[in-house]
């Protein structure tokens, strides 16, 4: 097997296993400390519970983000030693920045907010979460502007090694390709943790009526009872309908802000990687329809692509602003990107058996274009579901019927769909390319680097396949636990977030000790 | 020599001995959840004493092995492909390590926590003996070739240097482990931690100092570096005497004093080597060969001179916050986790 096989699907595998975690750690930690604040500001209980309830959640998941984490920050060394090398001086300055900068901070104050509970002050406490969660966010920050500059390389001059030299850090740092995909990367995650506070808090309001606590008047508005187990009061209701409409409204907000981002990020992949956009499309000919539906050999090229149904001019539009503005098709690109880089790998010893072999300018179709549809179409789904979601639940309660419950279960997994398939998209979209050539003005256009010749040469193919099946097979493992323990703790409701629920102060000695720990391992 | 590819030399020196000096014992920590006690109590009593810290200990790797991709890329790229199994090894352990303590708490049935209660003690084992092997032969020397790629497979890194730093970080992470213990907990358990360490730190430090030792010789130590060696015997001295005495607050900076010191004379003693090559010393890299440009050092500099005394501050601070000593009661009872719908019926 060829080595750079291997390490492609391990930097798959492994990248987006952990953006699973990321979105929601990002998205889902800033309604925690949003609830915690509205906790401190009002002293209502239902905030706490709130903020006990998802702030477990969050960290179920968050340690699983943290753990497949640290694979990232090593395999760039580990399995891509040519990319290290040749992009090191610009590529790795971000990384050290999100160290220091933002992990540091990150990890430190959640450290004191998840044992900080009745040990400091109120407002001191709140004060570390939020630390942590903006911690979270220039960490995306730091880690968007390294991956931008591979899309869309500036701010470098080329050295006399031929390697890139930073010149400019600000032009880094304000990449306007980075300050896209950040901003749309963040509006993402608020989808998916949006829709993932919908989904749980709705089957909690089901089963309140399922179980007969919730009832409704004849007009349909809620009726809110007491249940017998512990927890399950009045207030529980507030807990969740609370969530649910919270939810759902920064589900909306969250994919306004995607179309946003998005369109400037469309406009900008024109500029910058006018392959990607036409491969999107799977559009062979230039012009200016957008496709809803084509169909071909997946693998194919061109000639066996059909459009069946086609929008006109709305593809001009997501490229320039001009509806029907004509795009580059496959078929007028390749030429040019045969023309400026060459129709063969270099004769260089860096690309081992593959050197002098042809380069396909064309990436893997099927996959940017369904990626992109696929990103697309959940996105708008998920944001009509969310505001249905809150249609339904105007009168204070949902609905009894149990398959719009399990819809709204089963739709959390939609959002990070979406988020993956974008990510797979624009990643693969950039192919043959590592660090992808910007044939205009803005990008330097000799900084680029082949997929092909990124990978260690020193690293055997035995070597990758054991890292590739080891993690995978941990990762796969560590899944079934964290998912086992988020049902576990979702179907437990607040009280298993909250034992002061369970136990009443005077049922044990234990509890009634000041000294002991309100959270511990 | 530039001025500040030598000053990153030197951060990233701190930055590798402030993760030992803080990991160390959170690593020995876990470790001692295996042979330190039977009870579980006594075990979350144990695990809790690191459980606000220890993710903020962890950073300080990660920030490292950052720093070295930004401050020395050729070194990041040469020494991380070079020893690909040992530091996939590495990342296992940290996995089953990081999700273990966040996950064993959070089932109460004794399968669970023991299941867990091993992938943390054995986790940190081989974190511990894999980083200091990686660590061992950073400063010994790898059969690297003049574009700085391995020669000689997989498994070219086994030898004596990785033995040595291997069982030199287990052996300084347990006994610091131990130190950290007895000044974190109260009883049985803190009486317990404090004589491991009093009975057994010489032994536990040998190999830390016998690969410090090995470095000086095998690079001609400079008269700084076998100086910091002697600081390191002062300081392991002073931590085994302080031990020894019940006074635990100077036990446990006797072993920080020690890793600094004893840590600073291996970075000392292979300065400017970053990772010699044994093939051919022309192909070794080094400070002047390996760095980033003087622009981008430049601005990490910056960076670096603005967050790090920050980090210090605050993760100081948390230290602050959480400086009391635990006890077995002071553990909250198991809290059974019931589906609400069960409850109901």
């Amino acid at each position: 097997m060829d080595p750079l096989d291997i390490a492609r699907w391990q930097f798959g595998i492994t990248t987006v296993y952990h953006f699973l975690m990321v979105p929601l750690t990002i998205g889902l930690g800033m309604m925690v400390a949003i609830l915690q604040t509205m906790w401190v500001r009002t002293g209502r209980e239902q905030f706490l519970r709130a903020t006990k309830f998802w702030g477990k959640l969050y960290l179920i998941n968050f340690i699983v983000g943290v753990a497949t984490g640290l694979v990232q920050e090593f395999q760039f060394g580990m399995a891509w030693s040519e990319y290290s090398r040749f992009v090191g001086d610009v590529f790795g300055a971000p990384l050290a920045m999100e160290g220091l900068l933002a992990f540091f901070v990150e990890s430190t104050f959640l450290g004191v907010w998840i044992f900080g509970w009745g040990r400091i002050r109120k407002g001191l406490h709140l004060a570390a979460l939020w630390c942590a969660v903006i911690g979270s966010w220039i960490s995306a920050f730091f880690i968007i502007v390294a991956n931008s500059w591979m899309q869309h390389p500036v701010g470098v001059e080329m050295g006399d090694d031929g390697r890139p030299v930073m010149t400019d850090v600000w032009a880094v740092l304000t990449n306007n390709t980075a300050i896209a995909a950040y901003t749309h990367a963040l509006f993402g995650s608020l989808v998916v943790a949006g829709m993932f506070a919908v989904g749980i808090s709705w089957y909690h309001l089901w089963r309140r009526r399922h179980d007969g606590i919730d009832t409704v008047d004849p007009s349909g508005s809620v009726i809110v009872g007491e249940g017998a187990a512990p927890g399950r009061d009045k207030t529980d209701h507030g807990v969740w309908i609370w969530s649910l409409r919270f939810g759902a409204v920064v589900a909306i907000l969250g994919f306004a802000g995607t179309v946003i981002t998005g369109d400037v990020q469309g406009k900008l992949m024109y500029e910058q990687q006018p392959m990607k956009m036409a491969a999107a499309e799977a559009a062979c000919h230039t012009g200016g329809s957008f496709s809803v539906l084509s169909i071909g050999d997946p693998g194919g090229t061109c000639d066996d692509v059909t459009t069946l149904i086609e929008v006109p001019g709305v593809l001009g539009f997501l490229g320039t602003g001009e509806w029907g503005a004509a795009m580059p098709g496959i078929n007028d690109l390749e030429p040019q990107y045969i023309e400026n880089y060459g129709a063969t790998l270099p004769d260089n010893p860096l690309y081992g058996e593959r050197a002098g072999s042809e380069i396909d300018y064309v990436p893997t179709m099927w996959v940017t274009y369904w990626g992109f549809r696929l990103m697309i179409g959940l996105g708008a789904v998920v944001a009509g579901a969310a505001v249905i979601a809150l249609w339904l639940t105007r009168r204070g309660t949902v609905p009894r019927s149990p398959w719009i419950m399990r819809l709204a279960v089963v739709g959390i997994l939609a959002p990070f769909a979406a988020n993956i398939a974008g990510w797979i998209f624009t990643e693969m979209g950039r192919q043959p390319f590592v660090v992808a050539p910007n044939p205009d003005h803005t990008g330097i256009d000799q900084v680029f680097m082949y997929t092909a010749a990124a990978v260690s040469p020193g690293v055997s193919a035995a070597e990758m396949l054991f890292s590739v099946i080891a993690l995978t097979a941990v990762y796969a493992v560590i899944l079934v636990f964290e998912l086992f323990l988020l049902v576990r703790y979702v179907r437990g409701g607040t009280a298993a977030a909250m034992p002061e629920l369970t136990h009443s102060p005077d049922e044990h000695d234990d509890a009634r000790r000041d000294d002991v720990l309100a959270f511990a391992y | 020599m530039d001025l500040l590819p030598v000053i990153w030399f030197v951060a990233i020196a701190v930055l590798w001995l402030g993760f030992l000096a803080l990991e160390g014992f959170d690593l020995g920590v876990g470790m001692h959840l295996l042979f330190g006690t039977k009870n579980e109590r006594e075990r979350r009593t144990m695990l809790n004493t690191i459980g606000p810290v220890w993710d903020g200990n962890e950073v300080w790797l990660i920030t490292a092995g950052a720093a070295i991709f930004a401050a020395f890329p050729l070194w990041y790229a040469s020494l991380f492909s070079a020893l690909y199994v040992p530091l996939t090894i590495t990342l296992l352990a940290l996995i089953a390590r990081a999700v273990a303590i966040e996950f064993r708490g959070k089932v109460h049935t004794r399968r669970w926590a023991e299941f867990w209660t091993w992938c943390l003690g054995l986790g940190s084992l081989v974190t511990a003996f894999m980083i200091g092997a990686v660590l061992g032969i950073t400063s010994t020397g790898l059969p690297i070739d003049a574009n700085g790629d391995r020669v000689g497979g997989p498994f070219v890194w086994v030898g004596i240097p990785a033995l040595l730093g291997g069982l030199a970080v287990v052996g300084f992470s347990i006994a610091h482990g131990s130190a950290f213990l007895a000044l974190k907990t109260d009883g049985a358990i803190r009486e317990r931690a404090g004589r491991i360490a009093a009975t057994w730190g010489p032994l536990l430090l040998a190999p830390a100092a016998l690969w410090a030792i090995w470095v000086q010789i095998l690079h001609g130590g400079s008269l700084l570096s076998w100086a910091l060696v002697a600081l390191a015997v002062a300081g392991a001295a002073f931590a085994w005497i302080g031990g020894r005495a019940g006074r635990e607050g100077r036990a446990f900076a006797g072993y920080v004093w020690f890793i600094v010191a004893g840590g600073g004379s291996v970075f000392a003693g292979m300065f400017p080597n970053v990772l010699p090559s044994t093939l051919d010393d022309a192909f070794s890299l080094t400070v002047s060969n390996a760095s980033s440009s003087p622009y981008t050092l430049g601005v990490m500099t910056v960076v670096a001179a603005f967050g790090l005394p920050l980090v210090i501050a605050y993760q100081s601070w948390s230290y602050w916050v959480f400086r009391r000593r635990l006890t077995p009661g002071m553990i909250p009872d198991a809290h059974v986790v019931l589906p609400a719908i069960l409850r109901a019926r």
